[in-house]
């Protein structure tokens, strides 16, 4: 697959929610085969912008590309094929075998009334693998545990085939096991199957350590927008987090230095 | 192998799932005997089959008139009213994301009954017998365009419940009102009597009424289900995968009102049919929204016909209201589901 270079222009994005400024002039872009991380404190626009480029906000002012092409002149289903989302999970209406629910991904492929043809079904298994959720897949989705569940919905979204993926924090409350795995699948997606991946996130050691680049919102302006480490400097986190160095710190100490476990490394 | 042990939804939710083609061939069977049996038996009782078919040899053609005239059209409106509570309970109950939403809920069967009590209180019952449905469903008309303008452009779910709580108020409030002021007990009566709903003293001319409405409706719903299926994982994400949310709001709420609207003016009020049934098969198709859109009308068809049925024989005499039986198996049912969201939320 050939993909033009830039898979995601956003260019001068304004939100406005009533008479508070959600987003003001926000400008950035993303290429295909990489890892993106949104970060920024609660509040500042993150999940505005990701919705805004997916066509779900509607906006002031600004221009956002995906493809090459002018988000406007997407159709729904077009759309639906080229970008996929993955939502924080906890919110699945009905207990649905986890089969089930990764092959609604294909929806945005399936013709109206006729039945999924083999290639959904081969789409489905393969995001069931990536997503590594092939084991439970007769189980019902409410009955997994969290760590679980994000990965069915990460698995959801691949089922779309999608060249882009956005996630919004897919990683939030899950324990370090489970957050190195999700983050070892996104890494996935973007360098093996060369997707555009933007993913917001809160664990900023995570985001240093996966991610190509770091893309740092603040109040509704992009802060930073560059490599892991030009963004994630001291003066960037007090001015965006308000957070200082607790004690004298070398920033590698504060990246998580681990890695998970294989199940045959007992 | 991590064996879910300790997880006693999961296995509740793969042990019941039958398979689909099976669960809808057997659906249409438990119709095709309570027709059947609606059919051939006024009562059911030995003397009444017996004394029908020996109607059959001696006036065949009373008989014959009895069969289509009298008695198919009450199971043909039976079998269309419950099938379109029943879809439009498994409609709503998908698209709201809540296993305790009903056809009531939107306003659709209040303001009915409401335009059914507005054409008999001002007399036109006098000139046409279908005085009354119609006026049921222009008041059913009236009630969503109503709604549609409360809710506006604002696609939330919540506004919508809001709004269809208003709108039954409402319409309930009136419907009270025009009884209070009635000219005479006698209308009074009959009024009361009609809202409790029944399938008795009904002809082809009804059938030919509510169809259209009817038929409007269950398309509009039908083309429903793989949005709702996307639903499940949430709106974001449905709408991420193409899923047009408004379009989807004014199927679910057109396709209700227009078939409810449509059943509640022939039939009366009758209620909990369309969310029991919802309930009681969702496990049976593993939970899939889509797949329940099916069984549910074929469901609710069958909880009718043999409600119906049921009517009939306990009450040889004054004839047991319809509404009042679904009521009465539906409000218990209702309490007993309540108390299961609330053992399983602890």
């Amino acid at each position: 697959m050939t993909h033009p270079a830039s898979a995601l222009t956003i260019e001068s994005v304004s939100v406005r929610r009533g008479a508070a400024s959600v987003l003001s002039s926000v400008s950035t872009n993303a290429h295909y085969g990489e890892l993106i991380g949104l970060i920024g404190p609660n509040g500042a626009g993150k999940t505005t912008l990701l919705r805004a480029a997916m066509g779900l906000q509607s906006m002031e002012s600004g221009q956002i590309r995906l493809g090459g092409k002018d988000l406007a002149d997407w159709g729904a289903r077009a759309l639906g094929r080229h970008l996929a989302y993955v939502p924080q999970s906890g919110g699945e209406a009905w207990p649905i075998r986890v089969d089930r629910f990764v092959a609604l991904g294909r929806l945005p492929h399936l013709e109206p009334w006729r039945n999924p043809r083999p290639t959904d079904a081969q789409a489905v298994d393969a995001a069931m693998k990536a997503a590594d959720v092939t084991e439970f897949a007769n189980r019902p989705v409410t009955a997994l545990s969290g760590g679980e569940r994000a990965r069915v919905h990460l698995a959801r979204a691949l089922a779309v085939e999608a060249p882009i993926l956005f996630a919004d924090e897919p990683i939030a409350g899950l324990d370090p096991y489970h957050q190195l795995h999700v983050m070892e699948i996104l890494r996935r997606q973007a360098v093996e199957d060369q997707r555009c991946v933007v993913v917001v996130l809160h664990d900023l050691t995570l985001a240093h350590r996966f991610c190509d680049r770091l893309v740092l919102l603040k109040d509704g302006r992009i802060y930073a927008d560059g490599p892991p480490d030009t963004v994630l400097t001291p003066q960037a986190l007090k001015d965006a987090y308000s957070v200082v160095p607790a004690g004298p710190v070398d920033l590698a100490d504060i990246v998580l230095p681990w890695s998970r476990m294989m199940p045959s490394d007992g | 192998m991590k064996i879910s042990s300790h997880q006693p939804a999961a296995m509740r939710a793969t042990h019941w799932e039958i398979s689909f083609p099976v669960l809808l061939a057997g659906l249409a069977l438990a119709i095709v005997v309570a027709s059947s049996i609606g059919l051939v038996a006024e009562r059911i009782s030995a003397t009444a089959v017996s004394g029908f078919l020996t109607l059959f040899e001696t006036d065949p053609d009373t008989a014959m008139a009895i069969l289509l005239e009298v008695r198919l059209p009450r199971i043909l409106l039976g079998a269309m009213v419950g099938a379109t509570l029943g879809l439009s309970g498994a409609a709503l109950q998908g698209w709201l994301r809540n296993p305790l939403a009903e056809p009531g809920l939107i306003g659709a069967s209040a303001a009915a009954a409401l335009g059914a009590v507005i054409a008999f209180y001002f007399g036109l019952g006098a000139l046409s017998q279908y005085a009354l449905p119609i006026g049921g469903v222009i008041g059913a008309m009236a009630g969503l365009g109503i709604l549609m303008m409360m809710v506006g452009r604002d696609p939330s779910v919540l506004t919508v419940i809001l709004g269809g709580v208003a709108v039954t108020a409402f319409a309930g409030a009136l419907t009270q009102l025009a009884l209070n002021l009635a000219p005479s007990p006698y209308a009074t009566l009959e009024v009361i009597t009609w809202m409790m709903g029944s399938l008795a003293n009904r002809s082809f001319d009804h059938v030919w009424l509510a169809l259209p409405l009817t038929i409007i409706g269950w398309g509009l719903l039908a083309g429903t289900g793989r949005a709702l299926d996307a639903l499940t994982v949430g709106e974001d994400a449905a709408r991420s995968m193409g899923v047009n949310l408004n379009r989807l709001r004014w199927r679910v709420v057109f396709g209700v009102g227009l078939s409810v609207g449509a059943a509640v003016s022939v039939s009366g009020v009758i209620g909990f049919v369309g969310l029991v049934i919802p309930h009681l098969l969702r496990p049976l198709v593993g939970f899939m929204p889509s797949r329940l859109l099916p069984a549910s009308a074929l469901g609710g068809a069958v909880l009718v016909l043999f409600s119906d049925l049921l009517v009939r024989y306990l009450s040889p005499g004054q004839e047991l209201k319809l509404g009042v039986v679904t009521a009465l198996i539906g409000a218990p049912f209702f309490l007993m589901m309540l108390l299961e969201v609330r053992k399983r939320g602890q």
